[in-house]
């Protein structure tokens, strides 16, 4: 157990930080523990360098060098039975090590095992595609791109999937801000009005909560409505919601319940 | 050659009714108020239910139109992406005048819960906006309500030709 910190002043900070924690670890064990995987380990070793192997959660986890990823998946999938890949992603460690992680997730049906390849690249490295092996890697490494920036070599159609073809900047990076960079807060107005417009539009309001009781351009309060930019600050005055204007609507009826029929009997 | 009397003086005898142009093309107007489908998200849902049969927006003589060209009122229901806000911009300017715009919920006022890189903080940063409808999702009645509300304005508003500017560019 980790020792007690006092955590008065936690609200005054806009986060917490405790010097001392540790990211808890997922146990792993042995892969000799379990006979397929040390067969499927083994078959790996026999052609290729394997930096670490180890089982969490049932699952085997490989580390291999970045450029066998793709002779390493065909084996897999050819002698393993490693039919399907399930998922495949990056994880951004640039902050610490300098390098993405790239993993790929395999899933055999007939054994009912799963298997994770993992390997490591530099920022600037690019990684070969697997979409030869795997069509759901097409979209995959799609992702991957638009998300990190990860380049994949000989992919049919390396484009941007989620964000507009002329974003700027990959938003799943660790350095990316949560709220966008200079690029994403003026991103839909350089491009529909321009640059020029900026200082009209102003920029946005990142606080939806902020609340200005007097401020009628824009907020107004129901049921005390006033017209655009008027200047409450002595108060405002009661105007009731309607429906309908007062003096009724040119051709258009209001409802009259003592005048309308109701009808008791059904079978009329 | 009518067989009954007529007294032409009173209500309803004569033909005619007196009244000012505005007032005939903003009863047209306002009551044929036809909305371009714009479900962007679960607000979506919350429209959809308005124009259904329980609420019944036909009897206001709002009509869901596929087309911005046949359509005057955008009701911006959900979330807006940048991606998506040139597109929503080139449909409103594809919309015929004259035309209104509700935004109806919180994404679509203020970008609501989505304070992230990749959602518009309020469609009024894109199009100008007559209505905003609070809620998450406003209730069907919120959006009938919202519809009376843009009847009325439509009625106040003259009916010439030329509109004046919305606020935004």
């Amino acid at each position: 157990m980790r020792a007690y910190t006092p955590k008065d002043n936690v609200q005054a900070k806009s986060y917490y930080t405790d010097r001392f924690w540790v990211a808890p670890q997922v146990a792993k064990s042995q892969v000799s523990d379990d006979a397929v995987f040390t067969a499927d380990l083994a078959a790996i070793k026999a052609k290729f360098d394997v930096l670490d192997a180890y089982v969490q959660v049932e699952q085997m986890v490989v580390v291999i060098n970045a450029a066998d990823n793709y002779a390493v998946l065909e084996l897999l999938k050819n002698e393993c039975e490693y039919t399907q890949l399930s998922e495949m992603s990056a994880i951004d460690w640039l902050a610490t090590e300098g390098k993405f992680e790239i993993f790929y997730q395999m899933l055999s049906m007939t054994k009912r095992k799963r298997v994770r390849i993992k390997c490591k690249i530099d920022e600037n490295e690019a990684i070969q595609s697997v979409e030869k092996l795997f069509r759901s890697a097409d979209w995959s490494e799609r992702e991957m791109y638009d998300m990190f920036g990860v380049v994949v070599n000989n992919h049919p159609f390396m484009k941007r999937i989620l964000m507009p073809d002329d974003w700027e900047g990959f938003p799943l990076r660790k350095t990316y801000p949560l709220q966008g960079d200079e690029f994403a807060a003026w991103y839909e107005v350089d491009k529909i009005f321009g640059k020029e417009a900026r200082e009209i539009i102003g920029p946005e309001n990142r606080d939806p909560a902020r609340i200005d009781r007097y401020d009628t351009q824009r907020f107004s309060r129901l049921g005390h409505e006033v017209p655009f930019g008027t200047d409450i600050s002595q108060g405002e005055p009661d105007t009731p919601l309607v429906y309908q204007e007062q003096e009724g609507v040119f051709m258009v009826e209001k409802f009259d319940a003592e005048k309308s029929v109701v009808i008791s009997d059904r079978q009329r | 050659m009518a067989q009954h009397q007529v007294n032409y003086l009173k209500d309803g005898g004569l033909p005619v009714a007196l009244t000012t142009i505005d007032k005939v093309v903003n009863w047209g107007r306002s009551n044929s108020i036809w909305a371009l489908t714009y479900g962007l998200a679960c607000c979506g849902i919350e429209m959809m239910a308005s124009g259904a049969s329980r609420y019944d927006f036909d009897r206001f003589g709002t009509i869901f139109r596929a087309s911005p060209r046949q359509a005057e009122l955008m009701v911006v229901a959900g979330t807006l992406t940048k991606k998506h806000a040139e597109f929503i911009r080139r449909l409103y300017d594809q919309m015929t005048e004259p035309k209104w715009v509700i935004s109806m919920g919180s994404c679509a006022n203020t970008g609501g819960m989505f304070n992230t890189y990749a959602t518009v903080q309020g469609v009024d940063r894109v199009i100008p906006v007559d209505l905003y409808l609070p809620g998450c999702a406003p209730r069907p009645e919120t959006l009938q309500y919202a519809v009376m509300m843009l009847q009325q304005k439509i009625r106040k508003e003259p009916a010439s030709r030329s509109q004046k500017p919305k606020r935004l560019m």
